[in-house]
């Protein structure tokens, strides 16, 4: 599905990524854990198509096609999505109205017709109902005026909506409380058909306890500096960082 | 025959003929303002740029054209379908002067006058002369003293107390000029006396040639009427347009007013709002969306003179090429106005790198007791969100579409009639650069 082959970039001539390599197979869910500024949203800012980032060596292949070539559009209607770490306000832009020309941005780009308008409707009112968001929602400018939990739950929700092949989750569970971050796990989990891919990006081990990842990795300044299964995961939690970090300076 | 010119003169080269033709007919109070508004242009000329009200706004190209004074030329039904408004009263008036065989007024209450200016000054002078040249004061307005020189016809509205009419009344101004490029002077009279109601749209809408269009529209709102007000103005793109509306109102008076302008050669509307009473609640929104060469004018003002006065005013503006926006906004708050609380915001966002606004909000406060607050943006498309909307699969075309259309859709949300704002969400979506 992604292979990611000693990725390098950098932003306003800063290597921010510093070879960075991961393949990611269809069905499986990557976590990727690290400190703050080691480079997380970074990744998924490149491999989303942010104009940000230079990418200076390496490259992305995307079911065997070259990712880095592709306009940002072309890589979400191919079913790659990013849930932003900071979702954006869009004013004067109705969540529904938004949602409709992005699945039929996508439903153009394979050729298909429109959605019908009766059946979009039945599709994302039940869809908000799961992230337990109002409905009134949906008529609301994106994002405008949201708590940070319900960007993160309108994030998780444009998801379910559009199905991508593969989901990059950029701290999805940040600023939720812990009901909430069952909601989004249990969304996510219900979009788990072993086919679809995951790349959770966390801060903390309590959104793994809910999805379950086949690896973890852990980035520090920029480079992969350990992969390992799910249980990496609780016993990062327990020794911090600091070892990682000690050894990616060495 | 007009033959070139370069000067004010030349504007009243007309009158003295009009001033002769209209002798007979015409009451004598009105050849009077007529002649005093045609010496007070004598006086005046054209405004230059060194009058603070008109430091951005070139006229030079109008005292370099010559204009006849328009004729009421023959315009067919169809040729104005696409500007008609259905659930509208209509009155369509060609270069000014009133098209009854193009309006269709329906059975109106009691208490109700509607109809052409010039019917109504032979008709009902009693009516009309308190009013006519009362609001609008040409003494420092150029274009207002050629207007009331040129004072003939346009629209007439009159309500008795308690009168509402409930469907909205559409003026439908239509320029078209043939070889000649000519000039109108549209003049209106909106009458709301104490505690009644309309809704009243006006159009300015260009069919061909080169022509000016130079309106003034004088409203009264006393006591606790209610005025909401439209004005769209869609000229060809190489016309002038130079219009002031001036609005008196009264104790407990509520109006709204939304300008959509689409500009052209030279596009100005001069908005003066007088709030002479206690009480009043006045709205005066606007949007206007400029391209190429195009350039678009708004100048208000409010004068808070009671106690008690709110007022809002939000005005939008979309500026793509080489295109240029003027927003200049007074609020003056005369001592007595205690209590007033107003709002002034001026928003743009700039489509091109060549386009330019000068945006000028002022508030000059002289009450004490006051709650007054005043800002004015511009901006460019936000990066971060063009690429939050790519990144969910929109083209870059698309996310740029959507994102103006965002910027300037709460505008056009509240206008409350349907039929005009579907009609106008179109002409923004068609206007949007593709
Ligand atoms: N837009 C930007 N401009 C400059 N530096 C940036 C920008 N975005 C990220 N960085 C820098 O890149 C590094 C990695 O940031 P980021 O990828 O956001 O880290 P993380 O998501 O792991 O917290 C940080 O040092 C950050 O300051
Ligand atoms: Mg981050």
């Amino acid at each position: 599905m992604l292979e990611i082959k000693n990725l390098h970039a950098t932003v306003d001539d800063r290597e921010i990524l510093k070879g960075i390599s991961l393949t990611i197979n269809p069905g499986e869910v990557h976590a990727i854990m690290g400190p703050n500024g080691s480079g997380k949203s970074t990744l998924a800012g490149v491999l989303s198509g942010r104009d940000l980032y230079a990418v200076t060596e390496g490259e992305v292949l995307y079911e065997g096609k070259n990712l880095l070539e592709m306009p940002p559009e072309e890589r979400a209607q191919e079913g790659l999505l990013l849930s932003f770490q900071y979702p954006v306000e869009i004013p004067g832009v109705s969540n529904i109205y938004f949602l409709k020309a992005a699945l039929n941005a996508k439903r153009k780009h394979h050729g298909e017709p429109e959605m019908d308008a009766m059946d979009f409707l039945l599709l994302v009112k039940d869809k908000i109902k799961k992230v337990n968001l109002d409905e009134a929602m949906l008529h609301r400018s994106v994002n405008e005026g949201f708590s940070g939990g319900e960007k993160k739950r309108n994030e998780v929700f444009h998801l379910s909506v559009l199905e991508p092949k593969l989901a990059i989750l950029d701290e999805t569970d940040s600023g939720l409380d812990i009901d909430a971050l069952r909601v989004v796990a249990d969304n996510i989990n219900a979009l788990r058909d072993g086919k679809r891919s995951f790349l959770v990006i966390t801060h903390y081990q309590r959104l793994l306890e809910y999805i379950v990842p086949d690896y973890v990795h852990v980035l520090v300044d920029g480079r992969i500096v350990r992969s390992g299964g799910k249980e990496l995961a609780l016993e990062l939690e327990q020794t911090g960082y600091k070892f990682e970090q000690e050894a990616a300076r060495a | 025959m007009t033959q070139a010119i370069a000067n004010k003169v030349d504007y009243l080269q007309a009158f003295e003929p009009f001033n002769q033709q209209r002798s007979a007919i015409d009451s004598a109070s009105l050849q009077s303002l007529r002649q005093r508004a045609a010496q007070r242009f004598q006086a005046l000329g054209l405004p230059n740029r060194r009058l603070e009200a008109w430091k951005y706004t070139d006229v030079s190209l109008l005292a370099r054209s010559s204009f006849e004074r328009a004729l009421p030329l023959s315009v067919s039904p169809e040729a104005i379908q696409p500007f008609v408004y259905d659930g509208c009263h209509q009155l369509v008036f060609v270069n000014g002067y009133w098209a009854p065989e193009l309006s269709r007024v329906e059975t109106l209450p009691a208490g109700c006058i509607l109809g052409s200016l010039a019917e109504a000054l032979q008709e009902h002078p009693d009516l009309v002369e308190p009013y006519l040249g009362k609001g609008a004061s040409f003494e420092d307005h150029a274009f207002t003293a050629l207007n009331t020189a040129f004072l003939e016809d346009g629209a007439f509205l009159y309500l008795l107390p308690g009168t509402v009419i409930e469907k909205p009344i559409h003026l439908l101004f239509i320029s078209t000029a043939k070889d000649q490029a000519t000039v109108s002077y549209p003049r209106n009279l909106l009458v709301a006396k104490a505690h009644s109601q309309a809704t009243i749209i006006e159009s300015y809408i260009g069919l061909e040639g080169s022509y000016f269009t130079c309106p003034v529209t004088e409203m009264v709102a006393d006591e606790n009427a209610v005025i909401d007000h439209y004005k769209i103005q869609r000229e060809q793109l190489k016309a002038f347009h130079l219009a002031t509306m001036q609005v008196q109102l009264g104790r407990n008076s509520s109006f709204s007013s939304l300008s959509i302008a689409l500009g052209g050669a030279l596009a100005r509307t001069d908005l003066h709002a007088n709030l002479d009473a206690e009480g009043i609640d006045c709205t005066l929104n606007g949007l206007y969306l400029v391209k190429d060469n195009q350039r678009v004018d708004h100048h208000i003002h409010v004068d808070h003179r009671k106690p008690h006065g709110t007022s809002r005013q939000l005005f939008k503006g979309l500026l793509d090429g080489t295109s240029q926006a003027v927003f200049s906004g007074k609020v003056y708050v005369h001592p007595k106005a205690q209590k007033t609380d107003a709002q002034q915001s001026n928003r743009n966002l700039l489509l091109s790198d060549d386009a330019l606004v000068h945006t000028n909000p002022q508030l000059e406060i002289f009450a004490d007791d006051v709650k007054c607050s005043h800002g004015a943006t511009v901006g460019q498309l936000d990066k971060e969100a063009i690429f939050y909307l790519r990144s969910r699969g929109l083209d870059e075309v698309a996310a740029r579409r959507l994102l103006t259309y965002g910027f300037a859709s709460d505008v056009l949300e509240q206008i409350k009639i349907s039929a005009v704002r579907d009609h106008l969400e179109q002409l923004l979506s068609t206007w949007l650069p593709a």
